[in-house]
């Protein structure tokens, strides 16, 4: 183990996870979270990503590897001698208590008295301001109600860990965004460690302290949010965060820390060699939609240039969307900010497009 | 249009219907063995004189008295002859829901000439009964879990000393009261008489109360001979024809107890209410099916003796088996040294009194 | 503007109060729902319906004997029974009348019939005199008291005469009485004798045997629902084929087997007595009992209460139990403070139908049942077909219906009836 490993509150330690005995669907995952920190597992379903909380939680026990809590060992303790706190995707209130009963449950269990008990639950509601609903049934309350009352439910008992899956996935968009922040606020109030599951990536950035994207049962890249969208690892995290154009072709050879690749028609550009290492690799250079340039007067002096013809303008009220044809690629898309002086292309005109050498990610093919 | 077709259409099959039922006679029976033995005995040469008819078997005869009087009630009528015991057609007689018959006019006579009330004789227990055979009910017990000696009288049924085990007796007072009186020491022409009495009652309780306990009671004829093969019970009451079919056909360890069998009758009873065509088919038939050859062949598959005087002598061998039926009979005189015949009238009267008094004290 | 300070109805566009227009809106679909359900109204009212009304008349019902002795009916109201002496003359002369006139109608056996229910005798005292009935001259052949009697000794006694006039009313309280072991006697309500009350047994016998039934399936069932409802689809439709699996086979072939199971030499005791845990002079009595009545009938049952109870088990989120763990709860308080109480609808639901098919149950408590495992309604078939006692069958169900009834309004106060899920 190593030094980190003995501060992090959870630890995933060469975890692997079968359903069948033939197929892994959690592959040596090691993870450590740290006391207080807002973790995020980010990926597409059958990543893996639910099937690590709910070993977490206790709900599915490791085929191989240990899991570490406060540094013990938890795979042999059942879920409810864990101690964590979870929410879960549709909140799964309990239907036939009140709000207030639902959330006296735990403390209950725990042979709290009476008086203890309500003045958690008062400070508990209070939290998510729904004092005054302690009376009502999950079934009178509306959508987002209800997922107060969930958090508030899995904050009663004073959990130092809380689990939570996909939490805001049944609500629309601006609650959504609502919920988000007032989730991170009481976290970070409470100094709680979160462990979050979600499949949207808007919901991991603006949230979480760092993400761990999940694919095919291994993690891909974990980093704080900013990190992961400006330097992905590799293709996957590249295409699975935020928007991303890509443009193919082979290393030709890398030089001072930059590569020169020669894309697919011939073009030669320049990129930054992140996990390519000798030439003739295949790569897949990626580049952020914002980060194009097509205004010469911003390109930065000898950078490269590549020619597109615009098939597609979009007005998207704060943004600019084009669609270009760039190497062959026809959904090479640029965003460009609605400000006075932008100009809006036109479908059929040829202009040139550059970026600046840093932006540009040669990755695995 | 398409009304006028529909009516057409409709009146049409309403026609082929009643058509249909012309060649149609219903013939309601016990099924099993016995309907087997009517259906060749009876049915079979029956059809073979009149081509244009088929009956059609209901084996419904255990529910007759019910089914006929919803059938009156709805106005429905679908039988045309129906099957029962005496105790059914008396009540079907006193609800006028079965027709009194002229039995010198509708019977044949014997092939001598002797009119059909006399060859009947006693047997015509109701105006409404044409009685086809005599069967009985009586013992059978397992001949290899009896020892060295057999049971020869009906009041070893009660002795648990000599013969324990169980014993399976019919769910109804009819004869388990008069066999217990009778074995409780009552002269056999006073058992009426006793049992007409609340200490009458009591008594016959009290002696079935001793083997109360040891007694499997069955509701359907088939159960004895399966007790008696399954080793369940060690004797038990059924009709004879079932004792028989299990021991000459299925070869079981069971032997024959015939000590104060009760006689019992099974015959034919004409619904009321036949349009005249259903009717002039039905007396066609019963006329044939009763007559003296008729009644005797129906004893060569069935070990029930026919109801004639005269069809007695005509008794002749099992039609598979080849074995000659007359000792297995029960009206033969080896078997009917000691019988009893039951009173129809005195159980019509006290039969639901009675039955209630059973159920009570069944079910203390 | 003009709307506001309106205070009339409110109007429909065309000047109609809007109240009847969407009146008229709403008759056309209501016709047309009417049209779609009448096939279906129309079976209900005759199959069930107007045979449960038919039922409920005949168990008052009475015409029969005013129908039939309408002189001795009339002559017959006067008469005080209490004075232990026998009607005069006036009444025997009505009698002789009437049964000579029944007697030509051939219907004189059928009151005789109905009157034998109440007191033995009755019934042969009808069959024979209506034979002599028609000789008799009724102008010159009186005093009539005489001739009757002297025909039949029957005419002589007391208790006769009290019968028909107890039974002469159109309709009678006779055959409930009847039904609850009480008898209508000419000194009023009094108890039936003892060696014939077995009703009020039969029916306790019934319910008690019918919560036992319920319990039982209840506990053997509610395992399987929740199997059936967590188990992964495959295993899940093959465990649901096995618990229909008896629906296959016929009701008389399953007691049948029950029968060869659990009999002295059936094959439970053969294999008990082979393993050495019963003495072979010792074996176990298991049918022909109510342990028999109840374990069979639990078998044929048991789907009744399994399909209602997976089917609301199947709606019950697994996220329930493992937010109720997350909590801190143990097993056992997950599954009681949180499952059990999301299941209670499809309890209510499997127990009321189990419960009200086990009441009414008459072949396998007839077949296995033996002396003291039948129940209310081997007593009702032996009434309809056997002794055609009908009013009293009528009775005996009325009441059986009556006590149903009663159970689901106590069910709807105390639980809800709402609270039972079916699907």
């Amino acid at each position: 183990m190593t030094k980190q490993d003995q501060d992090a509150f959870v630890v995933f330690d060469r975890v692997q996870k079968s359903y069948d005995g033939e197929t892994l669907v959690v592959k040596d995952l090691n993870l450590s979270i740290g006391k207080g920190e807002f973790l995020t597992m980010l990926g597409p379903s059958g990543s893996g990503k639910t099937t690590c909380l709910m070993m977490l939680a206790g709900f599915e026990t490791a085929t191989h590897g240990d899991i570490l809590l406060d540094g013990n060992p938890i795979n042999n303790i059942p879920p409810h001698k864990r101690g964590i706190g979870m929410v879960f995707q549709n909140y799964a209130l309990f239907p036939h208590m009140t709000v207030a009963e639902n959330l006296s449950f735990p403390l209950e269990v725990r042979n709290m008295d009476k008086s203890e008990r309500e003045a958690k639950v008062r400070r508990a509601l209070d939290m998510v301001q729904m004092a005054e609903f302690g009376g009502r049934r999950p079934s009178q309350l509306s959508g987002g109600q209800q997922q107060r009352v969930a958090l508030a439910r899995a904050l009663v008992f004073q959990p130092e860990l809380v689990l939570m899956d996909e939490p805001l996935g049944a609500l629309d968009k601006q609650l959504r965004e609502h919920m988000q922040f007032e989730i991170k606020r009481i976290a970070d109030n409470l100094g709680i460690t979160v462990v979050y599951v979600t499949h949207d990536q808007t919901e991991a950035l603006t949230m979480s302290d760092r993400v761990a994207v999940f694919d095919d049962g291994r993690i891909q890249q974990l980093a704080p949010p900013d990190e992961l969208y400006e330097a992905p690892q590799n293709s996957f995290v590249a295409q699975f965060i935020g928007e991303n154009n890509t443009l193919e072709g082979v290393v030709q050879e890398i030089r001072n820390g930059v590569a020169l690749v020669r894309l697919d028609d011939g073009k030669i550009i320049e990129a930054k060699p992140v996990n390519v290492s000798s030439p003739g690799e295949r790569t897949l250079v990626s580049i952020r939609p914002e980060r194009v340039e097509f205004n010469k007067d911003r390109l930065q002096e000898g950078a490269h240039t590549l020619q597109a013809e615009v098939l597609e303008f979009i007005y998207m009220g704060d943004i600019f969307r084009t669609r270009l044809r760039v190497a062959g690629n026809e959904n090479f898309i640029i965003k460009t900010r609605n400000a006075p002086d932008q100009r809006r292309l036109q479908p059929g005109e040829m202009i040139d497009i550059g970026w600046l050498p840093e932006d540009c990610r040669a990755l695995d093919a | 249009m398409k009304v006028t077709n529909l009516l057409l259409a409709t009146s049409a099959l309403a026609i082929a219907a009643s058509a249909a039922a012309a060649e149609d006679m219903t013939i309601v029976s016990w099924g099993g063995a016995y309907l087997n033995s009517q259906q060749k005995a009876y049915h079979d040469p029956y059809m073979a004189m009149n081509p244009g008819l088929n009956i059609i078997n209901d084996d419904a005869s255990a529910e007759a008295v019910a089914k006929l009087r919803a059938m009156n009630e709805a106005g429905n009528l679908t039988w045309d002859l129906v099957d029962v015991v005496p105790s059914d057609a008396m009540r079907l007689c006193d609800e006028g829901l079965a027709m009194p018959i002229d039995f010198d006019k509708v019977l044949a006579p014997a092939p001598d000439g002797t009119p059909a009330t006399e060859d009947f004789g006693a047997l015509l227990v109701s105006e409404c009964f044409i009685p086809q055979i005599v069967y009985s009910t009586t013992f059978g017990y397992r001949t290899d879990m009896v020892g060295d000696t057999p049971p020869t009288s009906v009041c070893d049924v009660f002795d648990l000393a000599k013969y324990p085990g169980k014993r399976s007796l019919q769910k109804r007072p009819i004869d388990n009261m008069e066999w217990a009186l009778y074995c409780d020491g009552v002269a056999k022409d006073e058992i009426y008489n006793v049992l007409g009495t609340d200490e009458g009652v009591a008594r016959a309780f009290a002696k079935l109360g001793t083997i109360k306990d040891s007694v499997v009671w069955w509701n359907a004829g088939a159960e004895t001979p399966q007790l008696l093969a399954d080793g369940e019970v060690v004797m038990g009451s059924t009709f004879n024809g079932r004792l028989f079919s299990a021991i000459a056909e299925q070869n079981q360890p069971i032997g024959m107890l015939w000590d104060m069998q009760s006689f019992d009758l099974d015959g034919w009873v004409i619904p009321t209410g036949l349009p005249e065509d259903r009717l002039a088919r039905v007396l066609d038939y019963v006329r044939f099916a009763t007559d003296t050859q008729r009644l005797a062949d129906q004893s060569k598959y069935i070990s029930y003796g026919p109801a004639r005087a005269s069809s007695a002598p005509l008794v002749s061998t099992h039609a598979e088996l080849g074995i000659e039926m007359a000792p297995h009979m029960p009206t033969d005189p080896k078997n009917a040294s000691n019988t009893h015949i039951y009173d129809y009238e005195w159980w019509a009267d006290n039969r639901d009194d009675l039955d209630a008094k059973f159920q009570a004290w069944l079910a203390q | 503007m003009s709307d506001t300070t309106h205070t009339g109805p409110m109007l429909a566009a065309d000047g109609s109060p809007l109240k009847r227009s969407l009146e008229r809106a709403l008759r056309r679909q209501k016709l047309r729902a009417l049209a779609l359900i009448a096939p279906l109204l129309i079976f209900i009212l005759v199959t069930f319906i107007a045979p449960i009304a038919d039922m409920l008349f005949r168990s008052v019902e009475n015409e029969i004997v005013s129908e039939t002795l309408p002189r001795t009916v009339v002559a017959l109201k006067d008469w005080d029974p209490t004075l232990g002496e026998l009607p005069d003359e006036a009444v025997f002369a009505a009698m002789a009348a009437d049964l000579q006139e029944a007697a030509k109608a051939k219907i004189h056996t059928r009151v005789g019939s109905r009157l034998n229910y109440e007191t033995p005798g009755i019934s042969s005292l009808f069959r024979k005199s209506g034979r002599q009935a028609s000789k008799w001259d009724l102008e010159k052949d009186g005093p009539f008291k005489d001739v009757l009697i002297k025909s039949e000794k029957g005419w002589g006694e007391l208790d006769v005469w009290k019968t028909i006039q107890v039974y002469s009313p159109k309709y009678t309280n006779g055959y409930f009485l009847n039904a609850v072991d009480l008898e209508k006697t000419a000194s009023g309500i009094s108890p039936r004798d003892e060696d014939q009350q077995i009703y009020i047994t039969l029916f306790l016998r019934t319910f008690a045997m019918s919560i036992g039934i319920t319990l039982s399936c209840l506990m053997l069932g509610y395992p399987v629902a929740w199997l059936l409802s967590n188990l992964p689809s495959r295993s899940s439709n093959l465990l649901m084929i096995l618990v229909l699996l008896p629906f296959w086979t016929s009701l008389l072939v399953r007691t049948s087997a029950w029968k060869v199971l659990l009999q002295q030499q059936g094959v439970i005791n053969d294999v008990l007595v082979w393993v050495g845990l019963v003495a072979n002079d010792d074996r176990l009595v298991m049918i022909n009992n109510q342990f028999g009545t109840v374990l069979a009938m639990t078998h044929i049952l048991l789907p009744f209460m399994i399909l209602p109870l997976f089917s609301v088990m199947k709606t019950i989120p697994p996220s329930y139990l493992r937010a109720a763990k997350s909590l801190g709860a143990s097993n056992w308080t997950a599954f009681w403070r949180v499952y059990f109480p999301q299941s209670v609808p499809g309890i209510g639901a499997g127990s009321i139908l189990v419960f009200i098919l086990a009441v009414g149950y008459y072949i396998t408590p007839e077949l296995v049942g033996g002396t003291k495992g039948t129940f209310i309604s081997n007593r009702i078939a032996f009434h309809i077909s056997s002794s055609l006692n009908w009013g009293l069958a009528a009775a005996l169900g009325a009441i059986l219906l009556g006590f149903v009834v009663l159970l689901y309004w106590v069910y709807d106060r105390l639980v809800g009836i709402d609270n039972v899920k079916l699907g």
